[in-house]
């Protein structure tokens, strides 16, 4: 876990947060922080809330209650000219071609026009653009046109990067190129705070994920805290043991059971020898190891979808 | 910062206009259609209207051989019988009447409004002098010699009054009028447009959230007004300037200062129209999604340039110092294209170029303040129509 960005005050925090659309609540007291040089996956079924508190870190949107701060100060349009977004529904001018978007995106995010020049180049040679530098984006490939709207989002070297479904519609090798851009920006110190249906993804990527629920935050968390709050599962593979020969092991519950295969959850501060000891009794045992439930068993249970 | 994106956006539109194929073409299809204008006004001016005179009392005899006399010269005549000459010098004033004919046949008195036709002026004559030759045939006098009754003959003309002092600029005027009534109608029914696409090609594209992520949403309205009205003002100046130019160089314009007076008047009143335009177009194209749902918003702004220019034209031609035209040259919709119009022909009191302007800079303002708010409530929703009165509530 890294040090930085847990200073109070510093990087991104929303508080309280509450966003209404009609008589829905979309957005129903949200707490979310992400520090510089944190890398944050923002996780929830669809309708959660995730792109509604995305608008309204940028602005986008006005929330009808809470507080959006920047290093300790409301968000200004100052500050938000320092913010990177890749919105949901992504859009660019489509007669204007690769470079003139970026330059013109840059130039409006407060860069000079020089600058704006070379930080669009740069983008573009990053990204492996060069060869559509000059055409008109809706010529180019939905891929493409996905590289040239992470570029806008990178362009002017934002201290905080709000992604809205990154990774959708990437193929391998620019999920990759797109992972490790975030790392590196992250190192950089930039604030990164991302939303992904990719779980996977996520738990590879993140120093922290934020898991909501009908506009609130009900999880929050290193991946590995996560897990460890998760509590402890054994898996046992013993072909002689019959039904129930688990029962009455002190502080265990039997989860699942799969043929010879049976998933034990284990209280807070249970020994799992005894375990052993017991399914040893009953002849041979194939397998013994303990289970760290994933980000998607965690997601699942915290949501509460899937089983 | 704030000014600075403003420009940056006026700036995009200006270098996405000039790039356009569309602008070229636009600008060289206007130029075209000025110059088929001008020709077709040239001849309906010269052209084979029908001439109606009035004919009072004795003066009714010689409807037939006007008529006759007039068609041999070309000039096609339509008679009509008015009650007295007091009746129809009043038809001759407010111009139902191009020319009023009275007294007798041999002493025939024209009446016209300030310049007379000389085909109807040499066909009264000439029915004057046959009858006057008539007269002397008639009483057969040997006492008077050929010589006499020649000299008599040439004596005999038609005795000419004008209602007013003839002005040779008023059909110039009236075609330079005519011409910036015309550009100007164009310039702002394809710039407005321009604004309300531009609205709904960010809209419909979903890149307005991008730049609504940076910069607020009157930055954006602002900077893109600006820098379409920028390159309509351009467009304007240089297509009036190089007609006045051409015209008068080919010699169809002898009076280029006053066109160049009222090409600068003309340019004014573009940017007042332009804004007040632009508010509402901006406005309505923010209320929907896409752009083959523009059309049925933006018809009745459209609508109303259209009947401005109708009405502008109409009364221009035909009545430019009736009251119709000034009530109407006042009123803000219509001022931009009416006013300038009018003051081509020089016929506008101070005074109410001065009650238009300030009526229109105070309808801009307003419109600026509501269209903004429609503008800002309507252009992040999407899915369909946004009504007038959520946006209203919104923004």
């Amino acid at each position: 876990m890294p040090a930085v960005g847990m200073t109070a005050g510093s990087g991104l925090v929303c508080s309280g947060v509450a966003k209404r659309f009609g008589g829905l609540a979309a957005l129903d007291g949200l707490d979310l922080r992400v520090g510089p040089g944190e890398l944050v996956g923002f996780v929830g079924g669809n309708g959660a809330g995730k792109t509604t508190a995305m608008r309204v870190v940028l602005g986008v949107l006005a929330p009808d209650a809470g507080t959006v701060a920047w290093d300790g100060a409301p968000v200004d349009p100052a500050t938000r000219a320092r913010f990177g977004y890749l919105p949901e529904e992504r859009g660019l001018y489509p007669r204007m071609s690769v470079l003139d978007q970026l330059v013109y995106l840059a130039e409006l995010h407060g860069l000079a026009v020089n600058a704006a020049h070379r930080a669009a180049e740069s983008w573009i040679a990053r990204l492996g653009l060069r060869a559509a530098r000059d055409t008109e984006v809706q010529r180019l490939s939905l891929g493409n046109q996905q590289r040239v709207q992470l570029a806008a989002a990178l362009v002017h070297d934002p201290v905080l990067l709000v992604l809205d479904e990154p990774f959708s519609g990437l193929d391998p090798a620019a999920v990759d190129t797109l992972a490790e851009v975030l790392r590196e920006r992250a190192r950089d110190g930039v604030a990164v705070l991302f939303s992904s249906h990719q779980l996977d993804l996520v738990e590879r990527l993140c120093d922290r994920v934020v898991i909501v629920r009908a506009g609130r935050v009900v999880s929050a968390g290193t991946v590995s805290g996560l897990r460890a709050d998760g509590g402890v599962r054994l898996v046992v593979e013993a072909p002689g043991a019959g039904p129930g020969w688990a029962d009455g092991i002190a502080g265990t519950r039997v989860v699942e059971v799969d043929g010879p295969r049976t998933v034990l959850a284990l209280a807070d501060g249970v020994d799992e020898q005894p375990v052993l000891a017991a399914a040893l009794a009953t002849g041979p045992v194939r397998e013994f190891r303990v289970l760290r439930p994933s980000l998607v068993e965690l997601f699942r249970e915290t949501v509460g979808t899937g089983r | 910062m704030r000014a600075r994106a403003v420009w940056v956006v006026a700036r995009r539109e200006v270098r996405t206009r000039l790039r356009a194929r569309s602008f070229v073409v636009g600008t060289s299809v206007s130029v075209l259609v000025l110059v088929a204008f001008v020709l077709l006004q040239t001849a309906l001016f010269t052209g084979d209207r029908d001439t109606r005179v009035g004919l009072s009392g004795q003066a009714n005899a010689i409807a037939e051989p006007l008529v006759r006399e007039a068609a041999s010269r070309g000039l096609t005549i339509t008679t009509i019988t008015v009650r007295d000459r007091a009746d129809g010098a009043a038809h001759v004033a407010d111009g139902d009447l191009d020319a009023l004919v009275t007294g007798a046949p041999s002493a025939l008195s024209l009446l016209v409004a300030d310049s007379v036709d000389q085909d109807l002026r040499g066909s009264l004559t000439t029915i004057a002098q046959r009858e006057v030759l008539r007269g002397l045939l008639a009483t057969v006098d040997t006492e008077t010699t050929p010589d006499e009754v020649l000299a008599l003959i040439s004596d005999t003309t038609v005795d000419v009054h004008a209602l007013a002092t003839p002005d040779t600029q008023r059909t110039q005027r009236l075609a330079v009028a005519l011409v910036v009534v015309v550009l100007l109608y164009m310039s702002l029914l394809l710039h407005g447009t321009m604004v309300a696409q531009g609205v709904v090609e960010e809209k419909s594209t979903r890149v307005v959230e991008l730049l609504l992520a940076t910069i607020r949403p009157w930055q954006l309205l602002l900077g893109k007004i600006l820098g379409l009205g920028l390159v309509g003002l351009a467009q304007l100046a240089v297509l009036g300037a190089s007609g006045i130019v051409l015209a008068t160089a080919t010699g169809v314009l002898s009076i280029p200062w006053t066109a160049a007076g009222t090409l600068l008047w003309g340019l004014f009143w573009y940017v007042l129209g332009y804004l007040f335009y632009a508010a509402v177009f901006a406005a309505a194209g923010s209320l929907v999604s896409r752009q083959e749902e523009s059309q049925a918003v933006l018809l009745p702004v459209t609508s109303v340039l259209v009947l401005a220019f109708v009405l502008g034209f109409g009364l221009l031609t035909r009545a430019p110092t009736g009251a119709a035209a000034g009530v109407l040259s006042v009123l803000p919709p219509f001022a931009p294209i009416l006013m300038p119009g009018r003051l081509a022909l020089g016929v506008v009191p101070v005074w109410q170029v001065g009650v238009a302007v300030v009526l229109m800079l105070a309808a801009v303002a307003g419109l600026a303040w509501a269209g903004g708010r429609i503008y800002t409530g309507a252009i992040l929703s999407t899915g369909g129509r946004v009504k007038l009165r959520a946006a209203l509530r919104v923004g």
